[in-house]
């Protein structure tokens, strides 16, 4: 507590027995009873938060350290590589297709981050920049298919998508990466719900301008809106870039088994399948897995935090 | 709204050109001032029009989306759990069968049958929301108030924890199930090194693989504790400095402060971490995918431990097709998580703070 009040400049000393007189004597030097104090506490603080933070970093050391084993010694109750087998994150491109399923989960990261972010700017536009009657019931409808287990859809969409669809288009989808990235081209609730927080921070007066100037919606969404929200559709972008890479489910239900669409988690779950013991190359996999996510967390860690946190604190 | 149609609706640009030139169109209706009724009444239709017409555009692909991808879906799972389809065959309407089967009460065809599994799912579903949820909420309120102490390295600390719940469920439970392995895993090497310690076989046993999963979510649970910071720096200072001249403590600050003024980031995950806790899958798929062993992999190893509602509808649904029975304990699922939201957002009146800080 100590600390806490130490950082309100000017403030009245809690810690201390405060005198009757106490802002006067505010700025005097504090005494050294006190400061060791603070120091004690801020020390048990670091230490504390260091602990949890070494406990935090354990499973990417060991899953590194792993990653360079033999196959052996990854058996073994050994710890530290010896000797370090650089190798293993070639040989594991060999022992399974993974330049394919990196490949893979990068369309299907990537073209449905293109869908989200195309469909739901004009929706969030709509639902923020524009007064209609229903707006907000609709927006609550919006909000409610978050809660909606993705279960419930995914049952009969496999079967829309393997007989309905099928049968309309005469395409295959089921086995490839179309029924991953199709329904994003059609908005996102999570993402609409973000962007139109955003969008209805925006004055009002500088939609007007563009409208003085005889510009339609079009137009106020390509001058004003769109320029000044980048920072909120690179969370979304963002965000659901991270979600379709790490993804699980709807690959595993729409893609399945079928060998040429598979996906990095998708192939990851069956891996141990396929290698019994090889938790060295398990582990190499994992990282490689693991690398665009953690390149682009510390890229834009800035924007994943204040999304987070928007998400946590407003929602 | 203002006198003229349609301006502050945002049909601004719109209202204008709709009203604007008629007028001017018809040199009858002479000067501007003098519109008849019926032409404005026109006009301002013309403008409604516009701007639904507009909304309606804007819109669309929420709408397309959400008819073909969220709500016929919903409604054909709706019918499906009455029914038994199998894909082979068109649906044949059974009744309430699939949900006696399910909660094993009733007869079907005179028959006592019920779902061997389906409580084990429910029960293990349960378990992982009443142990994880809290012990998630707990552990994140007490690391941010940690990080909101020192006056230097937050930043630091704070991407250290956050940056574990980015990385995929896939590979988290994978490095779990390396970790913890009972033999050669790091974790038990250490716990071995302890006399008198008898180190868990974790995911190798049924009473312990659970705790294991709680274990691996606690590594994810950065995203909460950046929430928490959040809502814990968003304190007014000057409600700190009030308590703190009438001489609380520690406690009574937490208590008549700071707890109160973060309830409402409680009361999100919570409803987060129970919506989630009804959809466990990815990490109870890989772990058991991992132990289970051979090239035949049993969901929810070992012996069902790891069973999870999500898991068992997967299981019934792409692998038996049973998609009748499946849709029906979809269903069964979307109506607990509306109930126990339902539940939350009620009890949330007596507890949750709005307004203040945030």
């Amino acid at each position: 507590m100590a600390t806490t009040a130490a950082s309100t400049p000017g403030a009245p000393k809690p810690a201390g027995p405060a005198p009757a007189a106490g802002r006067q004597v505010t700025r005097r030097p504090t005494p050294a009873r006190v400061r060791f104090r603070r120091l004690l506490v801020s020390v048990g603080n670091h230490s504390v938060l260091l602990g949890v933070s070494i406990i935090f970093m354990v499973p990417i050391v060991f899953m590194i350290l792993t990653a360079l084993m033999t196959d052996r010694q990854a058996l073994s109750t050994q710890l530290w590589p010896h000797p370090f087998v650089w190798s293993n994150f070639v040989q594991v491109f060999r022992s399974i297709d993974l330049a394919r399923y990196t490949w893979n989960t990068f369309v299907y990261a990537g073209l449905s981050t293109l869908g989200v972010v195309i469909s739901c700017i004009p929706v969030a536009y709509a639902f923020s920049r524009i007064s209609w009657r229903g707006r907000n019931i609709v927006f609550l409808l919006v909000l409610s298919t978050l809660m909606l287990p993705n279960q419930v859809v995914s049952v009969p969409l496999y079967v829309i998508w393997a007989r309905t669809f099928h049968d309309l288009t005469g395409i295959q989808f089921i086995g490839t990466l179309k029924p991953l990235i199709i329904p994003n081209w059609f908005g996102d609730a999570f993402s609409i719900f973000l962007l139109r927080q955003f969008f209805m921070t925006i004055p009002k007066e500088l939609c007007d301008s563009v409208r003085v100037d005889g510009g339609g919606h079009w137009q106020i969404l390509r001058r004003v809106v769109i320029p000044l929200s980048k920072p909120a559709i690179m969370a979304i972008a963002l965000f659901q870039f991270i979600y379709a890479w790490n993804d699980f489910y709807n690959p595993l239900v729409y893609v399945g088994e079928s060998p040429t669409a598979q996906t990095l988690s998708l192939a990851l779950s069956n891996f141990r399948g396929m290698h019994h013991v090889q938790w060295n190359l398990t582990m190499a996999a994992t990282l490689l897995f693991m690398i665009p996510v953690v390149v682009i967390f510390f890229l834009a860690q800035r924007v994943f935090i204040e999304g987070v946190t928007l998400t946590g604190v407003k929602g | 709204m203002s006198g003229t149609p349609g301006t502050t609706d945002g049909a601004g640009p719109e209202a204008a050109a709709g009203a604007g030139p008629a007028p001017a169109a018809k040199p009858a209706a002479g000067l501007l001032g003098r519109r008849s009724p019926e032409d404005r009444r026109r006009a301002r239709r013309r403008a409604a029009l516009r701007k639904y017409g507009a909304v309606l555009l804007l819109l669309s692909p929420w709408i397309i989306g959400f008819v073909v991808f969220t709500l016929t879906p919903m409604l054909i799972s709706l019918y499906w759990s009455f029914t038994h389809y199998d894909m082979a065959s068109t649906p044949r309407w059974v009744g309430l069968d699939n949900y006696r089967f399910m909660f094993g009460i009733g007869k079907i065809h005179g028959i006592k049958a019920a779902d061997p599994y389906f409580w084990t799912a429910v029960k293990n579903t349960l378990w992982i929301i009443v142990f994880g949820v809290p012990l998630r909420v707990l552990f994140a309120m007490g690391t941010a108030m940690l990080l909101t102490r020192p006056k230097r390295g937050t930043n630091a600390y704070r991407t250290l924890f956050f940056m574990p719940s980015m990385a995929p469920k896939v590979a988290a439970a994978l490095v779990f199930v390396y970790l913890l392995n009972p033999t050669t895993g790091p974790v038990n090497q250490l716990l071995n090194m302890i006399p008198g310690i008898h180190a868990p076989l974790w995911f190798y046993d049924p009473a312990t693989s659970k705790p294991a999963l709680l274990v691996l979510g606690l590594w994810g649970v950065g995203d909460a504790i950046v929430i928490y910071l959040a809502g814990l720096l968003s304190v007014p200072r000057e409600l700190y400095e009030a308590i703190a001249i009438e001489g609380a403590n520690t406690w009574q600050r937490f208590r008549n402060v700071t707890l109160p003024l973060i309830t409402p980031v409680i009361f999100f995950t919570i409803v987060m971490g129970v919506i989630d806790g009804f959809q466990y899958f990815d990490q109870a798929y890989v772990a058991g995918n991992a132990v289970s062993g051979g090239q035949t992999s049993v969901l929810g190893s070992p012996q069902n431990s790891l069973l999870f509602y999500g898991l068992y509808l997967y299981e019934w649904a792409f692998r038996n097709f049973a998609m009748g029975y499946a849709s029906a304990m979809a269903w069964v699922l979307f109506g607990a998580t509306m109930t126990a939201t339902a539940v939350l957002l009620l009890t949330s009146r007596r507890w949750v703070h709005y307004g203040g800080g945030t």
